[in-house]
């Protein structure tokens, strides 16, 4: 086993852990965005429908990107080191999640704008891909930083494309994507009501007991293949067994309430389940980062990546303020939405109509 | 072509075309909150049908600008490693600040703004889009404070082999950023008084088709109203934009003399030096064979001083081989003076490309000009009560008012960054060793093609929805109410 030169310091430890908060902020918050999106057109089976799922997340889903942006910033911020060489070294990944983000961003927005049935369907499946996409390969990604990516004498990536995809890698973006699927199903039975409430419902059971399975096959194959007990920096065997079973049993917990109709404890529950996976790979990551340096003299580790002291002192002090008058903002917009939404909600497209004229009103009631 | 070469072509295409949406959900957010708020004041269901005419305009557009702006803040560490890894101390802060003080607050406001007519009282609602348009300005303040570090790297040193910064308040003191903010979002508003002068003032022509157009009708005098406004918008904001222009002139010429040398296609040194309406130079692009100047005007605008002193081309580039970069003034920041041993180790060549730094620069001011010329022609066909009839030019002509600003600012972007060339950090890094090692030319061959495909069809969707809310006029409008009732239909739903 190695043995460290020196500890980080008190503020790479912490700039750490605010990036990991930050990851699982994300996959909370826009976990259930994902998932939603995913269900449009398994959940949705007309039109209407199809707007009420979308409307469940509408005033809040790009507040809950920004945790992403915020995580990529923060991190070229406090570990430069590490986002130059992970964001380089896995360029086409994430050129993919881009591209997805893209797609999605625009959909909702942009369906709303016309009512043909060909331009809807158009934005549905750019809101459906753009987020599989994201939440596949996102799983595919940090499933590979539990076993860790090797970086080469030069500090960067130095294995393929293709070797992300190892059944282990699959496994994760597998896991993701049911994981927030369930999470999605859950939220959108918590928001809306009448028969909405009761599909999604239902349907969160199935997912959740998929996710169950997946997530347990996913952290046995972890502990025991890549175990955080031979992490030199932190022996964190203990924890990510501990989180991962209990990442296990809370989507379990989860699958129970939303068969009770219980959709509130569910939703927390499934919430949880993302923050303990979260807790268990950032433990497993501590210290190298996910990385696996091949050259002792030249690593790639929470030291040497970190920025200055004066930098994580400044990021510091501004997180130290802003971040709960974020959270506040973030939870404040939650409760003024907070209403359970029914397809009665709905308004008409009557714009659309008065604009369009009668020819095209049977295209619009479609 | 080798991969760093399409890299620079990706990141230039996908700024660009980000920076297309930016100004207008700048200057466009204020504006509407500025309408809303009219209305708040008023109770005039007028500007009730203007807040949310312009706000479906503004969020079409927002939309876009929010997708293309993930991509920017990701391209920096994936095309551009290197210098993410030298420059990230310092660099890196700002960026991170933009995302937790300005994303946060545009996005979530901009979701309680759009959802919020209906749950919120008026007041509060009305400060959503305050705060939302507050996030668009932080957003420029934290990006604009590091690209000005790109061209005049204060507040750093050179120290742990990497850009590490020394004093965080010299990024927002830099008398680049100082100058670039106000000249970035003054233009900002010449973009989105454009668009609502432009657009009113079409209608308004479209209403007059018999010359009969009655100014007490509610749509006639509703479009009057935005036309002028607009144009007066646009007007002062040019005339904001060239006092900050100027401004950013002089901060230019003594941070990046190379560049204002460039941009004005000097090649000599020159007291008193005129200002080039057209230069040509020679195929070598060592010397000058043709000019017509306006005499003196360089100078002052680059110095203050009709006889100051304007560095050129050939001089500035015979100073690095000697010296190594150094200001108008001969002096550096810090981070280029530790750094120079370092940088004597590279081949640099450090002349930009003259011909696209002179001709943005030019077209910067003359499109922008002739932006401005629109309003007042507005404004002088709107005079007294009168109206415009429609005819092609008319139409051109409003069409123009927030394009040729729009285009303005393209230029005004591809000149300081261009000519910030052959730097990524001037004076430090050299854009070549910036790019990312372990990213092949295949994979950003791949990314700028599918990029460019996608933001083509974006545009196309994103032209089509504007012109299609734009020729649909001003919307009628139900009384604005929170709802108690909960099966009630939402005043606004996607």
């Amino acid at each position: 086993m190695l043995t460290l030169a020196t500890d980080p310091t008190g503020l790479q430890i912490v700039w750490y852990l605010l990036i990991a908060v930050l990851w699982t902020g994300f996959f909370f918050l826009e976990g259930f965005d994902f998932g939603v999106a995913m269900l449009i057109k398994v959940l949705g089976r007309n039109d209407r429908e199809r707007r009420l799922i979308i409307n469940t997340i509408g005033p809040t889903w790009d507040g809950n990107e920004v945790w992403l942006l915020t995580a990529g910033g923060a991190t070229f911020a406090a570990f430069p080191g590490w986002y130059a060489t992970l964001f380089s070294g896995l360029y086409l990944p994430l050129f993919l999640v881009l591209v997805g983000l893209i797609l999605r961003g625009v959909s909702f927005e942009y369906r709303s704008k016309n009512p043909e049935t060909a331009w809807r369907n158009m934005f549905d499946w750019f809101a459906i891909i753009g987020s599989f996409l994201p939440a596949l390969v996102l799983g595919v990604g940090f499933a590979n930083f539990l076993k860790g990516l090797k970086v080469g004498s030069d500090v960067l990536i130095s294995q393929s494309f293709w070797s992300l995809f190892s059944p282990f890698g699959l496994l994760g973006g597998l896991l993701f994507v049911a994981l927030f699927v369930t999470h999605g199903a859950v939220f959108i039975s918590l928001k809306t009501k009448g028969e909405m409430h009761q599909r999604s419902r239902a349907f969160a059971v199935k997912a959740g007991a998929v996710s169950t399975v997946l997530m347990l096959v996913f952290v046995l194959y972890q502990n025991l293949a890549w175990p955080a007990s031979e992490n030199p920096w932190f022996n964190g065997g203990a924890i990510t067994w501990i989180t991962g079973l209990l990442a296990v049993a809370a989507l379990a917990v989860a699958t129970w309430f939303a068969r009770q109709d219980r959709e509130g404890i569910a939703f927390l529950a499934t919430g949880l389940s993302i923050i303990f996976l979260m807790v268990n790979i950032f433990t497993k990551m501590y210290g190298n980062l996910g990385f696996i340096s091949t050259d002792p003299n030249n690593p790639l580790d929470i030291i040497t990546a970190s920025s200055s002291p004066m930098t994580l002192k400044i990021m510091t002090w501004a997180a130290v303020i802003f971040v709960p008058i974020v959270l506040g903002y973030q939870s404040w917009s939650y409760w003024v939405f907070r209403r359970r939404l029914g397809v009665r909600n709905m308004p008409q497209d009557l714009e659309h109509e008065a604009l369009t004229g009668p020819q095209t009103k049977a295209v619009a009631g479609a | 072509m080798d991969a760093q070469l399409i890299a620079r072509w990706q990141f230039g295409i996908t700024t660009v075309y980000h920076f297309l949406f930016v100004p207008i959900t700048i200057g466009l957010s204020m504006l509407v909150a500025v309408l809303q708020t009219i209305w708040y004041k008023t109770g005039n269901e007028a500007f009730l049908r203007l807040t949310k005419f312009y706000g479906k305009l503004f969020l079409i557009n927002f939309a876009i600008g929010v997708v293309t702006g993930i991509v920017q803040e990701f391209q920096f560490g994936m095309n551009w490693s290197e210098y993410s890894r030298f420059v990230g101390d310092v660099f890196g802060a700002p960026l991170a600040l933009e995302a937790l003080l300005a994303f946060f607050l545009e996005s979530t406001f901009i979701g309680l703004w759009i959802f919020g007519w209906d749950r919120l009282p008026k007041k509060l609602h009305l400060m959503t889009i305050y705060m939302a348009a507050i996030g668009t300005m932080l957003s420029a303040i934290f990006i604009l404070a590091a690209n000005s570090w790109m061209q005049n790297p204060v507040g750093s040193t050179f120290r742990n082999g990497r850009a590490e910064l020394t004093d965080f308040g010299a990024l927002f003191t830099n008398p680049v950023f100082i100058a670039t903010f106000p000249h970035v979002i003054t233009s900002a508003y010449m973009a989105a008084g454009g668009l609502v002068a432009g657009i009113a003032a079409w209608h308004l022509a479209k209403l007059n088709r018999f010359g009969d157009a009655d100014n007490s009708d509610r749509d006639v005098s509703t479009w009057r109203w935005a036309a002028k406004f607009g144009a007066y918008v646009l007007l002062v904001s040019a005339v904001l934009v060239a006092v900050s222009g100027d401004a950013q002139a002089k901060a230019m010429t003594h941070a990046q003399p190379m560049k204002m040398a460039a941009a004005e296609a000097l090649w000599d040194t020159k007291e008193g030096a005129g200002f080039s309406i057209i230069t040509i130079g020679s195929l070598d692009g060592q010397s000058e064979v043709f000019s017509i100047r306006v005499p003196k005007l360089l100078s002052f605008m680059g110095t203050g001083d009709f006889n100051g002193t304007v560095q050129g081309i050939n001089d500035l580039k015979a100073q690095f081989e000697e010296k190594g970069f150094l200001r108008d003034d001969g002096s550096q920041t810090e981070l280029q003076a530790t750094y120079a041993d370092e940088l004597a180790q590279y081949s640099v060549k450090v002349t930009p490309n003259i011909a696209v730094t002179y001709w943005t620069f030019r077209l910067m001011i003359g499109v922008g000009m002739l932006g401005a010329l629109a309003s007042l022609w507005l404004l002088w066909t709107l005079r007294k009560g009168r109206n415009p009839r429609p005819s092609k030019l008319w139409t051109y002509a409003m069409l123009s008012m927030p394009f040729l600003p729009v285009a303005g600012i393209s230029f005004g972007w591809i000149m300081a960054e261009m000519g910030r060339q052959p730097w990524l950090v001037a004076g430090v890094m050299p854009t070549f060793t910036g790019a990312s090692p372990s990213v092949s030319t295949f994979e950003v061959l791949t990314s700028v093609i599918l990029y460019t495909l996608l933001y083509g069809l974006l545009a196309v969707i994103e032209f089509g929805l504007i012109i299609k809310y734009t020729k649909k006029g001003l919307p009628d409008v139900a009384p604005v109410k929170v709802l108690e009732d909960e099966d009630a239909p939402l005043s606004f739903a996607y």
